[in-house]
């Protein structure tokens, strides 16, 4: 079974990589910290850690079938001010809320898909002004950062689990258990793996390509929303911050690569997409913990994206045949 | 044997060039400038003031920012790679630009060539990234923004510069000199020049196509892509720093988020123009197009006293909808 194996390594190299770098960030994080590894230092991290994983996931989902979402943060954005004015009030008012919230997020994604998959339109332009349309339905909402949240609610999901083990961690599994882990193992999401890898020979092989597409955008919406459900649970408000969005939309991105998902698409996982958002949190908090002054902090986390990416450039040394760099 | 073309010959071939130029009207480009026209129309429904020299003057004005910038970012969409450090570039010309202007007279003289030359020295390195090292330009350049964004932010916590801009810069972005025309829109202008002449007339312009196309064959034809796709991110990186030299000179100040509002429009206005976001096809002519088209329709919207959260909505629609009409992709069967 040997050969097996080496098969599976190979097939989640990124994934384990982004996995072990994430180990080892964050015992050397943990291990000098000043207040040490107790329960509030861990549910701070990992409230951090899950919401950009849950973006990075979504955004795993469009980029495995080889497009691209810059409408990821708007998504979450518009979620967060659609939560802050729904997601109150009495058990029955907060689950219809956030029932709404998700099936918002749903449509958005849909409308991405629908787009990308009739009108023929490229997926990167596509959703730069999809992005804006939700802004601008986000802003419609909430005018000026307000708004309230179900306290209850959001206390349970950002809180700690007895044992001091961060609740959001609860929340991230569920959210694989739930969305991730059926994807991938269906018919589908072998399909969109297809697609990303060649959508001519995917077609040709009789793959639903469009149904492939359709269920990742659509998922990739949903899993947006969940994070602006999740900011909302956070921060108790609504606020409607294009340069929030944006920033989110290009962690996503940094995340997937860090997380070894191929751009070109058809690779990689949202289980590496997540270690590759966790990783990319450590790296900010790391230069708190030494200490480096707060104004050197966006340089270094810079640097070190630079570094990270740059391993990419490894492969360059096994190319035998220098026209397989040019596609 | 030299062959000498008689004067039939040579009027033949004119037919031929007129025939081919009417079959060759870029959909793209008629359907732009013709949504300019429209949102004119509609414009001046609303206030006669729209069609005034005054008015288009002070919006071509506005225009000719994004337009330098768009210039950069259409090279490289040229190419089928794409620049996202757009942000900080932009702030990266501005701020080091205004950063001389406090060194002194010396400073004072070189503000615009060291704002361009920071640009071009951070474009550089992410064409390094591109060319060489092969990772995907979507990456590198959100890399070397946040570098950018790192160094601004150290230099400006660090040594607190300068943030006024020179009266050189000022000069170029707000003053007129030939006939009433802004400077800035000369700057584009001859920016515009300088791109088509590259584009169209020069090895590396044709290139350029060649890499978009085809990067392969490019190779395989013995043209020297690597450099190439090298100079083309280093030339964007300039056009951004430009862009922010100008928009500094346009503020009198440089600020950290001067360059946020930039790179979603400019890649719209570039593709809105007919340049394939897959490399390899596009004209100048299309790009200015866009570029006009974007600063018409945030125009007309502010001037129709349109709420925030409508201009977004109306902006990305337009987008859309003009794609869907002329810009849109084949079939996986074809």
């Amino acid at each position: 079974m040997s050969g097996d194996w080496s098969f599976w390594l190979r097939e989640h190299k990124g994934t384990l990589l982004a996995f072990a770098a994430f180990v080892v960030m964050f015992t050397i994080y943990a291990a000098n910290h000043p207040a040490g590894l107790n329960a509030n230092v861990a549910t701070t991290a990992a409230n951090k850690g899950v919401l950009l994983a849950i973006v990075a996931m979504a955004q795993t989902l469009v980029v495995l079938t080889s497009g691209i979402d810059l409408s990821v943060g708007m998504v979450m954005i518009l979620a967060n001010c659609l939560a802050s004015s729904i997601v109150v009030g009495s058990t029955l008012t907060t689950t219809i809320g956030v029932v709404v919230v998700l099936l918002v997020g749903c449509l958005c994604g849909a409308i991405n898909g629908l787009i990308v998959i009739f009108g023929r339109l490229q997926p990167i332009v596509t959703t730069i002004a999809t992005g804006a349309v939700y802004y601008g339905a986000a802003l419609a909402l909430r005018p000026v950062p307000g708004g309230d949240v179900n306290t209850q609610l959001a206390d349970a999901l950002t809180g700690q689990l007895p044992g001091g083990v961060p609740e959001s961690l609860a929340l991230l599994l569920a959210v694989v258990a739930i969305v991730w882990v059926p994807f991938r193992r269906s018919a589908i999401g072998r399909a969109a793996y297809a697609v990303g890898s060649s959508e001519v020979a995917a077609y040709m092989s009789g793959v639903p390509v469009n149904r492939a597409k359709f269920v990742a955008y659509t998922l990739s919406g949903l899993l947006a929303s969940m994070a602006g459900l999740f900011v909302t649970f956070i921060t108790y408000t609504g606020e409607a911050s294009a340069a929030n969005g944006n920033t989110y939309t290009l962690y996503s991105i940094a995340a997937v690569v860090l997380g070894g998902v191929s751009l070109f698409g058809g690779s990689g996982s949202a289980i590496g997409a997540i270690f590759g958002a966790l990783m990319f949190r450590t790296i900010g908090d790391l230069l708190f913990v030494f200490d480096v002054e707060p104004l050197w902090q966006p340089l270094f986390q810079g640097i070190v994206l630079s570094a990270a990416v740059c391993l990419g450039a490894v492969r360059l040394l096994r190319i035998r045949n220098r026209l397989d760099l040019y596609g | 044997m030299a062959e000498v073309p008689s004067a039939a010959n040579r009027s033949g071939r004119v037919i031929d060039k007129v025939g081919s130029m009417r079959r060759r009207i870029d959909p793209a480009l008629a359907w732009a400038f013709g949504c300019i026209v429209l949102v004119l129309l509609i414009g001046s429904l609303y206030s006669s003031s729209f069609l005034s020299p005054q008015y288009l003057l002070q919006q071509l004005k506005v225009a000719s920012f994004l337009g330098v910038i768009a210039t950069g970012t259409m090279i490289v969409v040229l190419l089928g790679q794409i620049d996202l450090s757009v942000p900080w570039v932009v702030a990266v010309g501005g701020m080091m630009a205004t950063a001389a202007t406090g060194w002194g007279p010396l400073g004072e003289a070189m503000a615009i060539p060291v704002g361009i030359g920071c640009g071009v020295a951070l474009g550089l390195v992410s064409g390094v990234g591109v060319a060489f090292l092969r990772i995907p330009s979507m990456v590198v350049t959100l890399a070397m923004n946040a570098v950018a964004q790192g160094l601004m932010i150290v230099h400006t916590g660090g040594f607190s510069p300068q943030d006024s801009s020179s009266p050189a810069m000022r000069f170029l972005a707000t003053g007129n000199t030939v006939l009433g025309i802004p400077n800035a829109v000369l700057v584009w202008a001859v920016v515009g020049t300088a791109a088509v002449f590259l584009l169209t007339r020069t090895t590396f312009g044709r290139t350029v196509y060649a890499i978009g196309n085809r990067e392969r064959a490019a190779y395989l034809s013995g043209a020297r892509t690597r450099t190439v796709v090298m100079m083309a991110f280093a030339l964007a990186g300039g056009l951004s720093a430009l862009g922010g030299v100008l928009l500094a000179g346009y503020a009198s100040k440089a600020a950290q988020a001067m360059g946020d509002p930039y790179l979603l429009p400019a890649i719209a206005a570039v593709v809105l123009g007919g340049t394939s976001i897959l490399g390899g096809r596009g004209s100048y002519l299309g790009t200015v197009a866009g570029v006009i088209l974007i600063t018409l329709l945030q125009s007309i919207l502010s001037v129709m006293q349109m709420p925030e959260f409508g201009r977004h909505v109306t902006y990305g629609i337009v987008i859309i909808a003009m794609l869907l009409i002329y810009g849109r992709g084949r079939r996986p069967a074809e």
